[in-house]
């Protein structure tokens, strides 16, 4: 009942449409829209609960008491946050380049909600399963690079430009590791398609197959979300928030959306490829596979935060060089072993 | 039946109408008193001197040069990942040689210095 809940009102509303004797392709077109909606909703609510969530967490860490003033426990702390940001001026600096500076905010939001398109939330609960899944979703989320250094160029601020210059070597770089890793994955499951990824761990979940693999993806994602250890394109203390420094008001705001969306969906990947999705653990099925694939995201994001406030921020030389002269072989490496390994395992004809 | 591509469409559509609709939503109730203060390039305080937008480092183009060569590379790895099990072990070695082939390469560019940070 609880498990089918969203499924079944797809169903009845597509129903619903068929009924009213519309074509099939304008009921579908109807559906993306709901289905669209309804994951802005899922990011707008998340993403305000996870700001919440990092900072009484950080609060926790650090033995302070965190926001607490705004609502209970001051829940709706990041929501007065929202309308305030909302209600900024938004300051175009005159020596930006006007256009861009504009259209960078609005640019930066479209992959997170792009690749939104292909996470399989639950059961049958997948936007657009994509055959080419995985690849998708390293293909857009590749072009968020091209936006934050557009975004900081256009800012015309030397502290943007390094910024940017910074969030280009460092995106690029962790972003073959990223690819390479995923790829013991692929070559297990003999699909890209994320629902098929998900099938093939209904057995033993790839974390325990591919261990390096996952540690090379969780280090990389916390390079390509940009947090700390990994945030010196942000630095505070260095470059002032590198590419965003021009930004505030609803600008600011965009910006600091998309990376929580990018922090959401790496948990999201995290989940589908190595932690079984939305599968139930030990057979406790009772519980919807949705609320499954929310616990398990959610653990991902308590992970990353919980590095966040336990590593100092590392140096750019550190950066590069564990990124190019450890990830990478490692990476390959990795490819190298889990084909010998499939072959060994065919052999042995388990 | 509505396609792929078709569905993805409209998630950029929706992308783009959300994104556009909160600047927007900003601009139609945000207070506008500019000065010619505000309009300035921030830098702590201090006037920012000469040009921003400079010839920037080599480092980083030589970064990305290497990874355009490791990323057409992915481009021929995830359709062999995918046939894998299929093609066996010819496909298998042949693959490992194309990757031996980049390897050399990367080697190549850390002899030469190209990876260290400067």
């Amino acid at each position: 009942m609880v498990e089918n809940i969203f499924v079944g009102f797809a169903e009845w509303l597509r129903s619903l449409l068929a009924a009213a004797g519309l074509p099939a392709l304008f009921g579908d077109i109807v559906l993306m829209i709901v289905k669209v909606a309804g994951i802005l909703a899922f990011i707008a609510i998340s993403v305000l609960w996870i700001v919440y969530m990092e900072r009484k967490m950080a609060a926790y860490f650090q033995a302070r008491i965190g926001p607490n003033r705004v609502g209970p426990r001051g829940l709706l702390q990041t929501a007065a946050d929202m309308g305030k940001l909302i209600s900024k001026e938004i300051i175009i600096p005159r020596a930006a380049d006007k256009i861009v500076f504009l259209l960078m905010p609005v640019l930066i939001f479209v992959p997170s909600l792009l690749l939104f398109a292909v996470v399989p939330f639950g059961k049958n609960m997948i936007a657009v399963d994509l055959n080419v899944g995985v690849f998708y979703f390293f293909a857009v989320a590749s072009v968020s690079t091209i936006i934050f250094w557009a975004g900081g160029w256009a800012s015309a601020n030397k502290y943007a430009l390094i910024g940017a210059m910074r969030a280009v070597a460092q995106m690029i770089s962790y972003e073959v590791p990223m690819v390479l890793a995923i790829l013991g994955v692929i070559m297990i499951v003999g699909s890209m398609k994320m629902s098929d990824i998900i099938n093939a761990q209904q057995n033993v979940w790839f974390i325990f197959t591919q261990p390096v693999a996952f540690i090379i993806y969780v280090i990389a994602a916390t390079a390509e979300t940009n947090r700390t250890p990994f945030d010196l394109l942000e630095g505070e203390s260095e470059i002032i928030a590198g590419p965003f420094i021009e930004y505030g008001g609803m600008g600011f705001a965009m910006w600091f959306l998309a990376e929580y969306a990018n922090l959401i969906l790496v948990s999201v990947l995290a989940t589908t490829l190595f932690l079984g999705g939305w599968l139930a653990p030990f057979g406790l099925t009772f519980i919807p596979s949705w609320v499954w694939f929310l616990l398990k995201i959610y653990f991902m994001i308590w992970v990353f935060m919980w590095f966040r406030w336990t590593y100092p921020r590392i140096r750019v030389d550190q950066l590069m060089n564990f990124g190019w002269k450890v990830l990478v072989p490692l990476s390959l490496a990795n490819i190298f072993v889990t084909g010998i390994g499939m072959f060994i395992y065919r052999a042995i004809g388990w | 039946m509505l396609s792929d591509g078709g569905a993805i469409f409209i998630f950029l559509v929706g992308a783009l109408v959300f994104a556009a609709g909160g600047i927007i939503t900003s601009f139609l109730v945000h207070p506008r008193r500019s000065t010619q203060v505000k309009l300035d390039t921030y830098e702590c305080g201090p006037r920012t001197i000469g040009p921003t937008w400079v010839q920037f480092r080599v480092q980083y183009f030589l970064y990305a040069l290497i990874f355009l060569i490791f990323d057409v590379e992915t481009i021929y790895l995830y359709p062999w990942a995918v046939k894998f099990q299929a093609l066996g072990l010819f496909a298998f070695v042949e693959m490992i040689i194309f990757i031996l082939i980049l390897v050399v390469g990367l080697w190549y560019a850390w002899k030469e210095g190209a990876l260290r940070w400067m």
